[in-house]
């Protein structure tokens, strides 16, 4: 992004790199319908998006563009971020998208995969940085993409390449 | 026993729903739970499995049984899972 100066640049992080294992977890996961505690390893393959909160544009544009390129429909995608459940239904009520949602308020799925992101004038309130990985059957992580700026994207085209 | 599991569909703090929670829990039936949204318009999914969008809801594949209200599935549970 050139925006003639210079962005806010997010600390060093500790994401699994690619060839490392996965951290599993089990939090609530959103769908159309209901949510229900699910493990991620119970749902791999899959593409893992952590996406800041539900709300804030990032979120918007992520899973705009997500489902504009059509993700859902060639892989299993699921989100993780800290809004709630109830938060996670009216996002997918808004939205024509085939992704599921974990909710995790406390972050500490972003802080297990060293991808949390304490925000600066939110005192008490974090959430996961963007993230993209692509998590094999064996839970091993085949592709990582992790922000490095604030704000800063998913580099969707290079997503497309090594996971589709 | 069958491999599909036994899914209770309830609302957060819906006293019904708890109550049928702690008959279940009293006599060790595990189940999943599903949330389902406190609007009635909202729970699609609790209607096409039970023909009414009440909770709670347990389905049963143990038995194949579905039934809705609490008076009913805490009767169900004790007969079926309460005896020796």
């Amino acid at each position: 992004m050139d925006l003639g100066f210079p962005v806010v640049e997010l600390p060093s992080h500790d994401a699994p790199a690619e060839g490392d294992g996965a951290p599993d977890f089990v939090r609530p996961l959103v769908n159309d319908e209901y949510w229900v505690d699910t493990a991620l390893s119970s749902l791999v393959p899959s593409v893992v998006v952590f996406y800041p909160m539900n709300g804030s544009f990032p979120a918007t544009y992520i899973w705009d563009e997500v489902e504009e390129r059509g993700w859902d429909e060639r892989s299993n995608v699921v989100g993780v971020t800290a809004s709630t459940p109830y938060s996670h239904a009216r996002f997918l009520d808004d939205r024509d998208l085939g992704a599921r949602l974990f909710s995790d308020p406390s972050n500490s799925v972003a802080r297990d995969w060293g991808i949390a992101n304490d925000l600066d004038g939110m005192e008490g309130v974090e959430e996961p940085r963007p993230a993209v990985f692509a998590v094999d059957a064996d839970m091993t992580v085949e592709y990582a993409w992790v922000a490095d700026e604030y704000p800063e994207f998913p580099p969707y085209d290079e997503v497309e390449e090594a996971v589709f | 026993m069958t491999d599909e599991q036994r899914v209770l569909y309830r609302l957060q703090a819906c006293p019904f729903c708890e109550r049928v929670v702690r008959v279940l829990d009293e006599y060790g039936v595990d189940y999943e739970s599903r949330f389902v949204e406190p609007l009635h318009s909202e729970r699609d999914v609790v209607k096409r499995v039970s023909g009414s969008r009440t909770v709670p809801v347990l389905v049963d594949p143990e038995t194949g049984a579905t039934l809705t209200e609490s008076d009913n599935i805490v009767e169900y549970v004790e007969t079926y899972y309460g005896g020796e």
